[in-house]
């Protein structure tokens, strides 16, 4: 691998951009530098002069990018989006993940390749780790209303821990709602009769 | 027909045929079972427009002919069934600027010679006491933004790569960059002009319909291969475009699209903001004056909607003029050959001819000759200021 390549992370995501310089640097790139403010990005760029620049897709500052493809006096390397005509899986695969590459100067495709494919897998990580973390986040909210309704019913109606449950997983079930939906009702009635 | 289609969109009110058709349920009266996508960046619209992602997309119109002719990106075949809007942009000043152009031209700024002329004093002003050029905002290199700001400023001898800087600035970004002075002016599509002035930092200078009476600005734009294959499914989408922007051109509806369009998931700006556009009716300054054109954004009115290849032949000579294409005949005839009117009048039925006032070479810009689409050369030729 290459270590005197300079490649610049545009992300304003500080964990998804640490996510990626981390596996960069794990492949032997060490000239990494991260912006995560969009005021005058070109100008950052520019002065960094890199030679690879990854941003990720939902960044509105993709299209300021897009302006350094233009004849300009303050361009000094030609710049292009990483795209293999050929390769349209890559390219379906890049914009799934999520992330866009640009190159400047006159790199060798391989070179790009591997650092690609590599955003890729940094960004789907980081993508899956998100959603594991929503997940589990909003299952211990669930199980917090679950507990909190079945404390109201048990004291309104007077019931055992057993059949609060046995009553909301019934309701829910009837109509067709999950558990924590019925708790959330639950609570929301409780708080009205207060 | 039952067709489900993934289309994408930029948060802007000249998506509004876009965005009716699909909430009015026009799409799905014509068996279309349509999901908008809002996206954040042209490029991203461009890209996944490309690749299939989205099957038909709001596009700017010179990004349809760019991508069709290979232009700074991967050579993909678009073409426009559908105009979403002529004009709607406008060019919106700071203060310190407003103040400075108002200065130079002894007063009224309304004729765009005459700000434009205004401009150039106070650019070649700050060049003879050393100042940073001025920064204007505008919103991709292919975007009809950029190639207003540029024949304005232009048409009254002002280089725009050499005495001014232009930056590209994604919309939502442009009041922010104007309030930190990263940006002394900007060309952006409705709502972000108004919502400058609303915080009183700028001032709308002009509309572009002051600078040219017809330019096209978005297209519906569908993939080449796609229009071929899904025949039917791209009429039916003309259909319901059409429905939707005889809707949208119905003053009486005007509240009720500014509702759909404000949004959260739509354009998420306040209804009221929008309808300023609709209406053509803004507040220009921070102390309130109102200026009303009826030209301001043109969905549907006045053969709005019909896509006209005189309008990408313009836009091309503007590739040619700015550097960023060659000249040639096969190019000019691609980029007119983008715009499909045949495909929207084999389904809408061809439009009556235009409407009186309406320009006779079908641009009416504010300077130069009459527009000849069939001679780009000439139209180039008559300009000092361009790339050679």
């Amino acid at each position: 691998m290459d270590q005197g390549l300079k490649i610049v992370i545009v992300d304003e995501s500080p964990i998804r951009a640490a996510i990626l310089e981390d596996g960069l640097r794990m492949a032997g790139f060490t000239d990494v530098v991260r912006i995560d403010e969009m005021g005058n990005l070109l100008k950052r760029i520019y002065a960094l002069d890199p030679d690879v620049i990854l941003i990720d897709l939902e960044n509105p500052s993709r299209d300021v990018l897009e302006q350094m493809f233009q004849v300009s006096r303050i361009v000094k390397r030609p710049i292009a989006m990483f795209v293999d005509q050929s390769d349209t899986a890559s390219i379906q695969a890049s914009v799934d993940a999520g992330v866009s590459a640009y190159i400047v100067g006159n790199l060798q495709k391989e070179r790009i390749k591997s650092i690609l494919d590599l955003c890729i897998s940094r960004f789907n990580a980081f993508a899956r780790l998100q959603d594991e973390l929503e997940r589990t986040r909003s299952a211990l909210e669930d199980r917090k209303a679950i507990d909190r309704a079945k404390g109201i019913l048990m004291k309104a109606k007077n019931l055992s821990e057993e059949d609060a449950y046995a009553l909301m997983r019934k309701t829910a079930m009837n109509e067709k709602k999950k558990i924590s939906e019925i708790a959330q009702s639950i609570i929301t009635a409780a708080e009205m009769f207060k | 027909m039952n067709k489900r289609l993934r289309l994408g969109f930029i948060p802007l009110a000249d998506a509004a045929a876009l965005i009716v058709a699909v909430d009015k349920g026009f799409c799905a009266d014509e068996g279309l079972d349509v999901e908008l996508i809002r996206e954040v960046s042209w490029s991203n619209v461009r890209d996944k427009l490309n690749i299939g992602l989205f099957d038909a997309a709001h596009l700017l119109a010179p990004v349809a002919i760019a991508s069709s002719l290979g232009l700074g990106h991967v050579k993909v075949p678009i073409v426009a069934p559908f105009n979403l809007g002529l004009n709607g942009n406008a060019i919106t000043v700071s203060p310190a600027l407003n103040a400075a152009l108002a200065d130079a031209a002894g007063g009224d700024l309304a004729e765009p010679m005459r700000s434009a002329r205004a401009l150039a004093k106070v650019v070649a002003a700050r060049k003879a006491r050393g100042a940073e050029p001025l920064t204007f905002g505008m919103t991709f290199p292919y975007s009809t933004h950029n190639y207003q700001l540029r024949f304005w400023m232009a048409a009254a001898g002002v280089d725009p790569d050499e005495d001014v800087r232009l930056v590209v600035l994604p919309p939502p970004y442009m009041v922010d960059s104007l309030k930190n002075s990263h940006v002394d002016a900007f060309c952006v599509g409705a709502p972000w002009n108004s919502v400058a002035v609303d915080l009183g930092i700028g001032h709308i200078l002009h509309f572009v319909s002051e600078i040219l009476a017809r330019a096209a600005e978005k297209v519906l734009a569908v993939r080449q291969p796609f229009a071929d294959e899904h025949a039917d499914a791209v009429a039916a989408l003309v259909r319901a475009h059409g429905r939707a922007s005889d809707f949208i051109e119905t003053p009486e509806n005007h509240p009720e699209v500014a509702t759909i369009l404000a949004a959260p998931e739509r354009i998420g700006v306040a209804a009221e903001v929008i309808q300023r556009t609709l209406d053509g009716r803004l507040k220009v300054a921070p102390d309130g004056t109102v200026r009303a054109s009826t030209r301001y954004l043109l969905v549907g009115r006045a053969g709005a909607a019909r896509p006209d290849p005189v309008q990408a032949a313009w836009l091309y000579a503007q590739m040619v003029r700015w550097g960023q294409a060659p000249l040639s005949e096969d190019l000019l005839a691609a980029a007119r050959a983008v715009f499909r009117p045949d495909i929207y009048d084999a389904v809408l039925g061809a439009p009556p001819p235009l409407p009186a006032g309406e320009p006779e070479d079908g641009i009416g810009a504010f300077a130069g000759p009459a527009f000849d689409a069939t001679d780009i050369k000439a139209h180039l030729g008559v300009w000092d200021v361009r790339r050679r």
